[in-house]
């Protein structure tokens, strides 16, 4: 993966690693760095080896926004031809568990890349907003979407129309973020979640999250029909004879992903 | 750079002073700015290893100007732009803070040095709770800090009867670490503040964390957040040289972090 130039990819044991790697602009997303982004992110959902994804921002920023200077002249036609948020798009496909660790400033186009992950750990320092409108536009990877849906229309309104930042504790607050944990210790605490995941059976991880995905968007009723659905999908898998098995043998259980 | 303060770093202590002896240090719009903009200097300079935020000529600070105070003056965004960034920004500086109250303190120049760590007081010094004698509430955090240093009873009556404290009166009621005799003050203002600088820093940032912590989080999570600190801590070399130096019978040698 020596390739990318915008971030940094490595894998730690179980754990793939993907660190936005441009602190002198902040880590702003460029496309590049988005397609770099998400062609890491679908090779480590791709390699069995890997059970968990984190993605983290080098410098004093996660990744404040977009590249403005990238799209300042941009038409409609021409977005229209550029297609960018397909590579969006591909994120929400992933099924490995991902978990955003939030180091700063995660701004419009940072924010929608840590909502698009599957848990947030922010730095207590961290920040999260929406400037887009300051600009005249407003959020186009989601934004307007994923923080409607974890946080209702009426707070999320009020964040989208001033442009105001959110403290890690505020995010907290409001469920956007998962858990807020001392700036110096945010990497080791992710690290240790990220490795406590990779432990768990990984199908079970990967229908568990299909389901709750399913439960942001679906009725009750349907959605209730998919997580059945899954539950007995589940039952095909090695790793359910192995953890039934180990419970009743009690002994700790060896997963495989199988 | 600084033109309402003087900061001058001197070995590893910085120096705030703020620096309008003529209007006894008084509040303006450009002195909030500008001890906003050092507290943050001071903060992330790491050859400072404590702050001493101290008043030039015989007061310490007078409040906020009143000279500049206006009819159509919308207080509340006063607060919120001038004096909020200012008390978040000490608020959240994980160094010792020590106010060297030389004289009088009075309105917010009071809450300012109920905002530090620790208030040496000179004899001259005294505390003047002035808010309620111009119809006004104690502002830029004083009755955050005031009832969490003295209890409840005795915040509310400084807040409402907004008597003058003097000196000796302040140690009493636990709004002072000490009081300095005159003719020892800078001698000793300057002691202790290089004792601190050469005290374990990152360690004395993070006890600063946990107390704000726990006047907030449930116990639950404030033991979480323990952990965390204890964690840090036990990482770095002060720690290291800490025990090193028990095992050795000698005095540590901290570097800060």
């Amino acid at each position: 993966m020596s390739e990318f130039v915008s971030i940094a990819v490595r894998q730690e044991g179980p754990v793939g690693v993907i660190e936005l790697a441009r602190p002198n602009v902040l880590n702003a997303l460029s496309r590049q760095m988005v397609s770099e982004i998400v062609a890491a992110v679908e090779s480590f959902d791709r390699d069995e080896e890997v059970r968990v994804i984190v993605l983290t921002g080098r410098g004093r920023a996660f990744a404040a926004g977009a590249d403005i200077q990238e799209m300042a002249n941009d038409d409609p036609v021409r977005l229209e031809w550029l297609n960018q948020f397909a590579d969006w798009d591909r994120l929400s496909l992933v099924k490995t568990p991902m978990i955003a660790a939030v180091n700063g400033l995660a701004l419009g186009g940072g924010f929608e890349l840590a909502l698009s992950c599957d848990l947030i750990i922010a730095s207590a320092a961290a920040e999260f907003g929406f400037p887009e409108v300051n600009l005249g536009v407003m959020p186009g990877a989601g934004g307007t979407q994923r923080l409607t849906k974890l946080i209702g229309p009426k707070q999320a309104l009020a964040w989208l129309w001033t442009g105001e930042r959110l403290s890690a504790k505020e995010a907290h607050a409001l469920g956007v973020v998962t858990r807020v944990v001392s700036p110096e210790l945010l990497m080791e605490e992710t690290m240790r979640l990220a490795r406590r995941l990779a432990e768990q059976p990984p199908l079970a991880l990967r229908l568990i999250k299909e389901a709750v995905q399913k439960a942001v968007d679906y009725p009750l009723y349907e959605g209730m029909q998919f997580e059945r659905k899954n539950f007995y999908l589940l039952f095909a898998s090695e790793d359910q004879k192995e953890g039934m098995a180990a419970f009743l043998e009690k002994r700790k259980p060896q997963f495989r992903g199988k | 750079m600084y033109e309402t303060i003087r900061y001058e770093v001197d070995g590893q202590v910085a120096w705030l002073t703020l620096n309008r002896p003529e209007q006894l240090n008084s509040f303006t719009e450009q002195m909030n700015k500008e001890m906003t903009k050092a507290l943050k200097q001071a903060g992330a300079d790491r050859d400072v290893r404590c702050v001493v935020i101290t008043g030039a000529g015989r007061a310490f600070c007078a409040g906020e100007d009143l000279s500049g105070v206006t009819e159509e003056m919308d207080h509340g965004e006063v607060l919120r732009t001038r004096y909020a960034p200012m008390m978040k920004a000490l608020h959240s500086l994980e160094k010792p803070v020590v106010a060297a109250v030389n004289g009088v303190a009075a309105g917010a120049g009071m809450s300012l040095a109920l905002a530090c760590d620790f208030r040496l007081l000179s004899e001259k010094a005294s505390f003047a709770p002035a808010f309620i004698h111009v119809g006004l509430v104690p502002d830029a955090g004083h009755l955050y800090y005031l009832p969490r240093l003295i209890g409840t009873a005795k915040a509310l009556e400084l807040a409402v009867l907004g008597e003058k404290v003097a000196a000796t009166e302040a140690v009493a009621l636990g709004l002072a670490t000490t009081v300095i005799p005159q003719d020892r003050w800078e001698e000793e203002v300057r002691q202790f503040a290089e004792r601190l600088a050469a005290m374990p820093t990152k360690a004395i940032g993070l006890v600063k964390r946990l107390l704000h912590e726990s006047q907030e989080a449930t116990f639950d999570r404030y033991l979480e957040r323990e952990a965390e600190c204890q964690r840090i801590a036990g990482l770095t070399a002060d720690h290291r040289e800490g025990v090193k130096a028990f095992f050795e019978k000698r005095k540590p040698i901290f570097q800060g972090n």
